[in-house]
């Protein structure tokens, strides 16, 4: 059998939205030396607002932007706490992952007064690509047939991150911190601003992550669905080491690991098999690379967000 | 990673319980528990309920006799989780795999179980040693890809999570399914493999004699040893941990070991209580892991801390899950009020440190 068609590009482009998105976010936080773990609860948080509110007005543009206003909402505890009251940015991030669990379990019972899964035909998705205009195109309109125009902003995205961080004065002045705090400090540059404005786009970015997710991907809520994506967004920033193309590239690898297991899952094997594997391939992945990396001898391209470097602000 | 830094290094042993005392009053733990009470009530307000129905039918939950089986038999599995989290959190690194961990010591006991039915007791006591081992490998698993590849250990072991919880699942559903039953579960243990239940009730068994041996074991290793003494180093300064002359390498798998090997075995004690089988997914539901994780974070995994933590965040479990039954609040509003606590906890110490900064440059 032939995977590898138009067919199966378009399965790869949904898959990787959500996680390409959440990952730009963790990218550009990186960059400027903060280690974000927090994309899956503010992911997690956008799919619940998305569809909360796109069942409540019907409208899913509505659902998309109050789910942009949730993740950033998310965001600011993260970035308040860890960025100008110096709190723990590790624990920190597993409290509001917690928090999202817990609220989204909360609201689920007592706004939708559902558990588990919830669904409704009042809920307005984000429509595919492929019933409009676009779908008559010749390739692009089969590679984007279930895309909706959130997957082609993602991608979009990529470049202009890519030309922000390389070009625009901002994007050097953000790179400069993550390089050395204290020297761009000492150049005037305000390090908590851009730093607290990194996490809050990050925010925004995993809560139009998550409408995609709920939205477009699926037209449901279900508790937890974000289901490890939001940490695998954080492998893909590290995978491309926040670097826009290759974070894309990253995300293209869960992407095509979620949709090749969903064709697998068709020929019968066991749905428990097809679950995994797109975090066993992420982790490999990551393993292959940096060992790869490793031998290389030069000079560090980024300084290694790990936990130890997060305090960041210090 | 300085707000997690452990005990001052002097004094652990005098008067422990008046220095508990005192921090439990000048720390942030209890204002943070007041303060996430508060985010509770206003999630409540803002879902249209009368707080004080909440929280009275909170504490009506936690106080009634009827519940107090359930508070005794929750005890363990959280008791267990927080010290599974704690250990490697004492040196600084954060086991975040352990539902994966508690579900894999869950399955392999009764798969072993499963192969040895006639053995009895001792048969059971085998399978959970399998349990831990395979949960303790799967989890050191995470320090050679921190090592060789580079990969965080707080992200490898939540990855590696998914893997362990979806071949739990998979094993639950096809091979050592109970057939004919149509539910993914295992087979019911023979009756001699089942923990023998203390006095008090069905539901309260050598399990948490077990999970209170355990955390005892913890507490002397951390206070008593040098072990201990090495990890609390590391934890305060990893550096100077290296400088002199602690292997770090080995101190992090044999943490890291610990804690998974800690939380299969609370899986494979839960799995010998009622009902007796591994259910899909009736380990993690719970959600024993992450109520370990508060636990042991706001005690900066502290032995007495976690103790305090894990009674509290026990009945505070329990209490929901009779609130939801009483007044029908959904019983996530502990998960709201557990996560404020995390986060309130953690802000407040960096206020804190930030006037103990202050007030030290002003002198």
């Amino acid at each position: 059998m032939n995977v590898f068609t138009l067919g199966f590009v378009a399965a790869v482009l949904v898959a990787l939205a959500p996680v390409l998105l959440a990952a730009l976010g963790g990218a550009l936080c990186a960059r400027v030396g903060v280690f974000n773990i927090g994309l899956e609860g503010q992911m997690l948080l956008g799919c619940f607002t998305a569809v909360a509110v796109s069942a409540s007005t019907g409208s899913a543009l509505l659902g998309v932007v109050a789910a942009v206003g949730a993740g950033v909402l998310t965001a600011l505890v993260l970035g308040i706490g860890s960025v100008r009251l110096r709190a723990d940015p590790i624990v920190l991030a597993i409290g509001t992952n917690l928090l999202a669990v817990g609220l989204t379990g909360f609201l689920l019972r007592s706004i939708l007064d559902t558990s588990g899964t919830y669904s409704s035909p009042d809920l307005a998705g984000l429509g595919r690509l492929g019933d409009t205009w676009v779908g008559s195109v010749p390739v692009l309109g089969d590679a984007l047939a279930s895309s909706s125009w959130v997957v082609v902003l993602s991608l979009l995205l990529v470049p202009a991150l890519g030309f922000f961080l390389a070009r625009h004065p901002a994007g050097l002045r953000l790179r400069g911190i993550g390089e050395n705090p204290d020297a761009a400090r000492s150049l005037g540059v305000n390090v908590g601003g851009y730093q607290l404005t990194a996490i809050l786009v990050a925010g925004g970015l995993c809560g139009l992550a998550g409408a995609q997710l709920a939205l477009g991907n699926v037209q449901l809520f279900s508790e937890q669905m974000t289901a490890g994506r939001g940490w695998v967004a954080v492998v893909a920033v590290m995978l491309g080491r926040g670097r826009p193309g290759l974070v894309l590239a990253a995300s293209v690898v869960f992407g095509a690991a979620e949709a090749f297991g969903f064709r697998l899952q068709g020929l019968g094997l066991p749905q428990q098999a097809t679950d995994a594997a797109p975090y066993v391939i992420t982790l490999i992945a990551l393993l292959l690379t940096s060992a790869r990396w490793r031998r290389r001898p030069v000079a560090e391209p980024l300084p290694e967000p790990t936990a130890e470097s997060s305090g960041g602000t210090r | 990673m300085a707000t997690l830094a452990p005990d001052r290094g002097t004094g652990a042993a005098e008067k422990p319980l008046h220095r508990v005392a005192r921090r439990a009053v000048t720390g942030a733990a209890l204002p943070a528990l007041l303060a996430s009470f508060l985010v509770g009530a206003l999630v409540l307000l803002s879902a249209g309920t009368n707080p004080l129905t909440g929280y009275q039918a909170l504490f009506r939950g936690v106080l009634l006799d009827t519940n107090l089986p359930y508070l005794a038999a929750a005890f363990a599995p959280i008791l267990g989780m927080a010290v599974s989290f704690a250990i490697p959190l004492r040196m600084g690194e954060f086991n975040l795999g352990g539902d994966g961990q508690l579900v894999l010591g869950g399955i392999t006991a009764a798969a072993v179980a499963m192969a040895i039915p006639a053995w009895g007791l001792a048969g059971f006591a085998l399978a959970a040693v399998a349990g831990a081992a395979a949960a303790g490998a799967w989890a050191a698993l995470s320090v050679p890809l921190a090592r060789f590849g580079r990969v965080p250990i707080i992200i490898s072991t939540l990855l590696l999570g998914f893997p362990a919880v979806s071949f739990a699942s998979y094993l639950a559903r096809y091979p050592l399914t109970d057939k004919g039953t149509g539910i993914p579960q295992t087979p019911r243990l023979p009756d001699a493999m089942h923990l023998p239940a203390l006095p008090a009730s069905a539901y309260v068994n050598v399990g948490l004699l077990v999970a209170v041996l355990l955390f005892a074991a913890y507490w002397v290793v951390d206070a008593r040893t040098g072990t201990g003494l090495e990890l609390r180093t590391l934890g305060a300064n990893l550096r100077f941990g290296e400088y002199v002359g602690i292997d770090v390498s080995r101190r992090t798998t044999g943490a890291l070991a610990a804690s998974g090997a800690i939380a299969g075995l609370t899986g494979a004690l839960i799995v010998a209580g009622p009902p007796y089988r591994f259910i899909d997914g009736a380990l993690v539901a719970p959600g024993y892991t992450f109520t370990g994780v508060t636990v042991a974070l706001i005690a900066s995994g502290r032995p007495a801390g976690l103790l305090a933590g894990a009674l509290l965040f026990t009945a505070l479990q329990v209490g929901g899950t009779g609130m939801e039954r009483d007044v029908g609040i959904p019983r996530q509003l502990t998960a709201i009020i557990q996560a404020s606590v995390v986060i309130t906890f953690v802000l407040i110490v960096a206020v804190q440190a930030y006037r103990a900064r202050t007030k030290a440059g002003a002198r």
